[in-house]
């Protein structure tokens, strides 16, 4: 059944050593696990290889941090329910631990009105930064480029935007989005209504673009080099330095379809790039929200982009009660 | 089991078989998914939508402003309506027909029961709707209320509501009345104060800025904060749950704010609010000192209080628009004088 292993899209998992990887300087396996297992059901998705793992003090750090945030949100969830734990499983997608309320502005807090927000988000912020460190720190060591750690650091500005610069800029901590899991969409819905639809924001407007635009470059680059495996285009980076059969046909396929075709190198910039300014973008125009615009439709309009719709309004304009509910 | 040999097929049919394979199943999935698709096709041309729809357009086209319902739903009247009937005008004896109304069969006989008082006070609070609220309840025409509008035969109307702050325990402000889903937050997780907030404190509805730039810091000085919008937004849940409509029966969503946008039922509303805000703090909260302590709130011993669904259970208008107070002339106007026992 060899003859099946045509590429490394397939269901066979092919397993020699585990690879340990390079000790440059005899000293870069010092921050490492020391053991590697092998997962059939990890082979089905990716590697099927397990660890070895290069936590590093940031990552300790990060994942200590991170772990202290959720336990300060779990345990004041327990609390709002009289620590039942039914209760608590029962009401978990709606408990919420809350920011402080309007009249604290920026200062800090009573513990039970948004005191341990406070505290929980200096945890949360630490560890994301610490995740963010090592993020560099990994890359430096392998000598590579920093793009994950930017493109990681895109999604920060986003997060440090919502929680940080943009409540400061506000003048209350009130501002800031709850932990919990309908709270945080409750108030993604009444942060748009309160600000006048944010649909008319043009940075969420391009938000949008780069993020659907994320999704459809992702799903042209993946069935591309699906199509092409059979030809060696699933090793991308051999086909990078060394052209060959897989990459023209999927040049040629794109040429032919729309006139016009990515790289084999440019579509990764394409994509890292459209992910990478979904929160940049996002991220200017939720700090623009309250701060420099307080009602996007009427700003739209100021600055014609939105229609006004004078046409009649109310169901007398169109038919009856009575026959809407049959009565005539 | 050779399939052949059971079915005592020849042998000439097996080997030719074995000789001849062939994908049957590509074949047999297409054809068979293409001929489903046709069979549900014809059904559905032959014996209609199941789940048909009706819908009342409330604004100008292309901007998703309808109300829509199931035909099915639309096809059954309010079961009320037929009980109402049932109860008739009793040849005008109003007393008998308020006994009838509110399922208290000896109401009025007992003058110091508590529902000879509590009843006295209701009689002049429907008088005063009649009266004085017409905006509002005969918006549509001529419909009126009596106590069976919101009674419909129970001596306790259903949908009335009792405050449940705080909703969690170990909490203050904003942390201490949302997050948890309740009767009032609509299930939601969102402020589950909303009605006692602006329909029993009367505080002001307000969520936007209605310039695109304005100064000030939110939940400060009368300028609405994230929370208040979340607060209106359970209030609105509210709204639309007791008329059994949504946000485009009175407003245009995509502009909340505009008052150059909306409907002539978001003004019956506004009209509606102020009117329940009357109710409750003229009428009702006083009326709640008389009753036994086992009418009042479970968890605060608050009066129970009348909001939307209190009269409308669901419907647009209370028992779909029927003319209830015609035949009553006693409870049109608070000159009126009823002549109890």
């Amino acid at each position: 059944m060899i003859t099946e292993y045509q590429n490394i899209f397939n269901q066979l998992q092919v397993r020699g050593p585990a690879e340990m990887g390079t000790d440059d300087y005899g000293t870069l396996t010092e921050d490492r696990t020391k053991s590697a297992t092998f997962s059939s059901l990890f082979g089905w998705f990716a590697n099927a290889q397990l660890g070895p793992i290069n936590l590093g003090m940031a990552g300790v750090v990060s994942l200590a941090s991170g772990l202290i945030w959720l336990n300060i949100v779990g345990f004041n969830m327990l609390a709002q329910v009289g620590w039942s734990i039914p209760e608590f499983i029962r009401q978990l997608f709606w408990l919420a631990l809350e920011p402080p309320s309007p009249e604290y502005g920026l200062s800090i807090p009573p513990l039970n009105d948004g005191g341990w927000y406070i505290i929980a988000s200096f945890f949360l912020l630490f560890s994301v930064m610490a995740w963010w460190y090592r993020a560099y720190q990994l890359a430096a060591e392998q000598k590579m480029g920093k793009h994950v750690f930017w493109a990681f650091g895109s999604a920060i500005w986003l997060f440090l935007v919502l929680g940080l610069f943009r409540p400061v800029l506000m003048g209350a901590w009130s501002e800031a989005v709850p932990y919990g899991i309908f709270p945080h969409l409750d108030w993604t819905t009444a942060f748009s209504i309160r600000y006048g639809n944010l649909y008319y924001n043009p940075f969420h407007c391009l938000s949008i673009v780069f993020l659907y635009g994320s999704c459809l470059l992702f799903a042209m680059h993946g069935g591309t080099i699906l199509a092409v495996t059979r030809y060696g285009g699933d090793r991308e980076l051999e086909q990078i330095v060394d052209r060959g059969t897989a990459t023209e046909r999927a040049a040629l396929f794109w040429r032919w379809t729309m006139g016009f075709n990515a790289t084999m190198e440019g579509i990764h910039r394409w994509a890292w790039w459209f992910a990478v300014l979904t929160p940049i973008t996002g991220g200017i125009g939720i700090l623009l929200t309250g701060t420099v615009v307080d009602n996007w439709f009427i700003w739209a309009q100021e600055h014609y982009f939105a229609p006004t719709y004078d046409g009649e309004y109310g169901y007398e304009a169109y038919r009856t009660y009575e026959d809407f509910i049959g009565k005539e | 089991m050779n399939l052949e040999k059971l079915m005592n097929f020849p042998k000439w049919f097996g080997d030719w078989n074995k000789n001849n394979p062939t994908d049957i199943y590509g074949p047999v999935i297409v054809m068979g998914g293409l001929g489903g698709a046709v069979l549900v096709v014809i059904a559905l041309f032959s014996f209609g939508q199941p789940f048909a729809t009706d819908s009342l357009q409330t604004g100008p086209r292309g901007i998703g402003m309808s109300v829509p319902e199931f035909k099915s739903d639309l096809a059954k009247p309010d079961p009320t309506i037929a009980e109402l009937d049932a109860i008739g005008n009793l040849d005008g004896d109003l007393i008998a027909a308020m006994q009838a109304w509110t399922g208290i069969p000896n109401l009025f006989e007992d003058p110091d029961s508590y529902q000879y008082a509590v009843g006295s006070m209701m009689i002049s609070m429907t008088q005063n709707i009649n009266e004085n609220w017409a905006g509002h309840v005969n918006a549509n025409g001529e419909v009126g209320v009596t106590c069976y509008t919101c009674h419909r035969g129970q001596p306790v109307p259903s949908e009335i509501w009792f405050s449940l702050m705080p909703v969690t325990e170990r909490t203050a402000g904003w942390s201490a009345n949302q997050n948890r889903a309740t009767s009032l937050s609509q299930s939601t997780s969102l402020p589950s104060d909303a009605l006692e907030s602006y329909l029993l404190d009367s505080q002001t509805i307000g969520v936007h800025d209605l310039e695109s730039r304005a100064a000030g810091i939110p939940g400060q000085d009368g300028h609405p904060g994230i929370q208040n919008a979340e607060r209106t937004f359970s209030l609105m849940n509210y709204f639309a749950n007791s008329l059994d409509v949504n946000c485009v029966f009175c407003h245009n969503s995509r502009a909340f704010y505009d008052a150059g946008q909306v409907t002539p039922q978001w003004a019956t509303a506004s009209l509606g609010i102020l009117m329940v805000q009357e109710l409750n703090n003229d009428y009702i909260v006083p009326a709640g000192g008389l009753l036994p302590e086992n009418r009042l709130g479970p968890r605060n011993g608050d009066e129970p209080k009348v909001a939307c669904a209190t009269c409308h259970k669901g419907y647009q208008q209370p028992l779909q628009g029927t003319n209830v107070i015609g035949d009553w002339p006693q409870l049109q106007s608070t000159e009126e004088v009823v002549d109890l026992p």
